[in-house]
């Protein structure tokens, strides 16, 4: 075996043993308290692309309406553009350093605006798992899962991905697809 | 006499550090000689030689202690959203050109929330951590006091620093501070990501963590567990202290070199996973459109950027003569290998000291020696990195970002100075 590869093995070995090592030599603090299953599930509460982890429950654009106006539309606007609070649906369109009106578009529009929701979100489920962890803004987690559904659903009709009959279940939601997935790339 | 001629190492009035030391001296043996002392008079008492302070005697400080009072201009800018609908969503910037060195106290380290700073009971606070683990597992806070500590110098940035060079198609009457308040440096103290980790048992499975806080949005990022067993922190000290809650008491992420966004304040919770979560930060806010109509995102690194703090933006030179041109320097890649300093509107560059020792991930304190002449000239840094990152220029890096993106701007700061010794920001 040449030098180069042995070498190659040892961090190898090194980097599988290391992180098993902490502290050294295999001596562990444990101060940790096994968790129960109960109390997992209290606080699991991130949403996957793929709809791991949603919960049982459902909810319509009708529905999600009645919520979105009592709840959230003093803050992102009755048609989810008009803010002050960040944008739920459409843009202004993205603008580059060569565009001559540029100047003019970055004086009329507010940052927040600029952009939506629905525009750049490459998933549907992360709408569940954010507004039902951070919405509405002053008391967030006062939304049922129905609810939350519901909200999530309307969301999506305002930006034209589904239509003013749909319901929204943990089943469909992961195959909503959204027009931003398309644009992302990851940084390297 | 060895060289008592100023030797200037570039354009605009940058001298060679060492001729500048040889100068020095001559300078100091003609400014020993004394006055001739009058003779004292015998009921006369010395008061009126000396200043106030040192005939009174003086209080006791407090308990804890505080600025000198001369230094109350010396404070963090607050950056409130213009509606009141986004009460939470703010920003205090750091006066980062008037501290010196690379460490920022802790009352002026920046800070930058989107849901308000929670003041958290320690005693009702946890850190669990569970999902492909082997043993899920919970630390109290009083457990994880208990932990061997590591320290580590590093720098905290927010992707938003320098927004406004990135947004605005033209320069204004913005200051040093408005500039470059969201970036700050801390001794930071805590326990090994790693350790609790080995504890946990990550299963083969493992790729990313989804670390969460727990102020009012459960603010959450998928991290890399590559990240976590490099040379992540649970920092639980800053410069000291405890940390304070505008950074997450009782604890909080650190990701050395990483935007600040990841460093998760208030941290309570791991789920370990095999794939990243998508969190509404790291979709949409987060996430960078390029002028080839993608959107970038997982944009971890803070990549190497430098500032010339004295002189800067909103700062004044009295008068024309000899200053010190000092700055900071900093790359989420490593540590800083170099930095060139202009003082010709970019036809000549010098090399700068860097002060040491220089940390990985951390401010950088760069200087070079400077003589104005009391012309309008144009001062520029430029930084590079160990892994030979240089900085680019404002155009390169609009070539790769579209409008509106604002974060992770890099770009070489240039600071104008006026014949009247004004310093503004330009483009150049
Ligand atoms: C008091 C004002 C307020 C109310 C009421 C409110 N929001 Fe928000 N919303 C905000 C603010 C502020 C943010 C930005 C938070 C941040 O900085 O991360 C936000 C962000 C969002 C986002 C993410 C936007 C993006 O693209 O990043 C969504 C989605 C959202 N809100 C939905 C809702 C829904 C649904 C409701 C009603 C259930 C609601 N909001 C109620 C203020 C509000």
């Amino acid at each position: 075996m040449s030098l180069y590869k042995s070498a190659r093995w040892c961090c190898l070995l090194l980097s599988l043993v290391a992180p098993i090592a902490g502290y050294g030599f295999g001596e562990s603090v444990n101060l940790g308290t096994p968790l129960t299953e109960a109390e997992i599930e209290r606080v699991d509460i991130t949403i996957f692309p793929n709809g791991h982890n949603l919960p049982v429950g459902r909810g319509s654009v009708t529905e999600g309406r009645q919520v979105y106006f009592e709840r959230c539309a003093l803050c992102h606007g009755d048609s989810g553009t008009e803010g002050p609070s960040h944008r739920l649906t459409g843009s202004v369109g993205l603008f580059s350093i060569w565009d001559p009106l540029r100047i003019k578009r970055i004086q009329e529009v507010n940052g927040l605006l600029v952009m939506s929701t629905g525009q750049q979100w490459p998933y549907a489920t992360t709408i569940f798992d954010y507004v039902r962890r951070a919405m509405p803004h002053v008391n967030p987690k006062s939304l049922s899962n129905n609810q939350v559904y519901a909200i999530t659903a309307y969301i999506l009709y305002l930006n034209e991905l589904v239509d003013e009959s749909f319901t929204v279940d943990r089943t469909n939601l992961p195959s909503i697809e959204m027009p931003a997935l398309k644009r992302f790339v990851r940084a390297k | 006499m060895k060289r008592l001629k100023t030797e200037y190492v570039a354009g605009g009035g940058l001298i060679d550090r060492r001729s500048l030391l040889a100068g020095g001296v001559s300078f100091l043996a003609a400014t020993t000689i004394r006055p001739v002392v009058a003779a004292i008079e015998g009921d006369k008492t010395i008061a009126e030689d000396f200043p106030r302070w040192t005939k009174t005697l003086a209080g006791q400080g407090s308990p804890y202690g505080e600025p000198s009072r001369y230094e109350k201009s010396v404070v963090r800018k607050l950056l409130l959203p213009a509606a009141p609908e986004n009460a939470g969503t703010s920003a205090w910037l750091t006066p980062i050109d008037q501290l010196q060195g690379i460490i920022t106290p802790n009352g002026l380290h920046f800070g930058s929330y989107h849901y308000g700073v929670p003041e958290i009971d320690p005693n009702k606070h946890e850190l669990l951590i569970h999902g492909l683990v082997d043993r899920p597992l919970k630390y109290t806070v009083e457990h994880l006091l208990r932990y061997p500590m590591v320290s580590s110098t590093r720098f905290l940035e927010c992707s938003g620093n320098t927004a406004i060079n990135a947004m605005s198609p033209f320069t204004g009457n913005e200051t040093c501070q408005d500039l470059y308040g969201l970036v700050s440096c801390s001794e930071w103290v805590g326990v090994r990501v790693s350790d609790l980790l080995s504890e946990a048992g990550l299963t083969k499975k493992a790729r990313w963590i989804i670390a969460e806080g727990a102020d009012s949005g459960s603010h959450s990022r998928s991290i890399p567990v590559s990240k976590m067993l490099d040379d992540g922190i649970i920092a639980l000290y800053q410069n000291g202290e405890r940390l304070r809650a505008e950074q997450g008491f009782p604890m909080r992420l650190l990701l050395p070199g990483w935007e600040g966004n990841t460093n998760v304040k208030y941290l309570s919770r791991f789920e370990v996973t095999d794939r990243p979560a998508f969190t509404s930060h790291e979709s949409g806010l987060y996430t960078e459109h390029l002028t080839s109509g993608h959107a970038e995102g997982f944009s971890f690194h803070m990549e190497v950027k430098s500032a010339i703090m004295h002189p800067s933006a909103g700062q004044l030179l009295n008068e024309k003569g000899f200053y010190e041109i000092s700055g900071l320097a900093w790359s989420g890649r490593g540590k800083i290998s170099g930095v060139d300093v202009s003082a010709d509107n970019g036809v000549s560059w010098a090399r700068a000291q860097l002060q040491g020792p220089v940390h990985d991930k951390a401010l950088t304190r760069f200087s070079i020696p400077w003589r104005w002449d009391g012309e309008s000239t144009i001062l520029q840094s430029r930084a590079i990195d160990e892994e030979g990152r240089v900085q680019p220029t404002r155009k390169v890096w609009k070539q790769k970002y579209a409008s509106p993106t604002f974060n992770h701007y890099n770009a070489i700061q240039a600071w104008q100075i006026d014949k009247d010794g004004s310093v503004s920001n330009v483009f150049v």
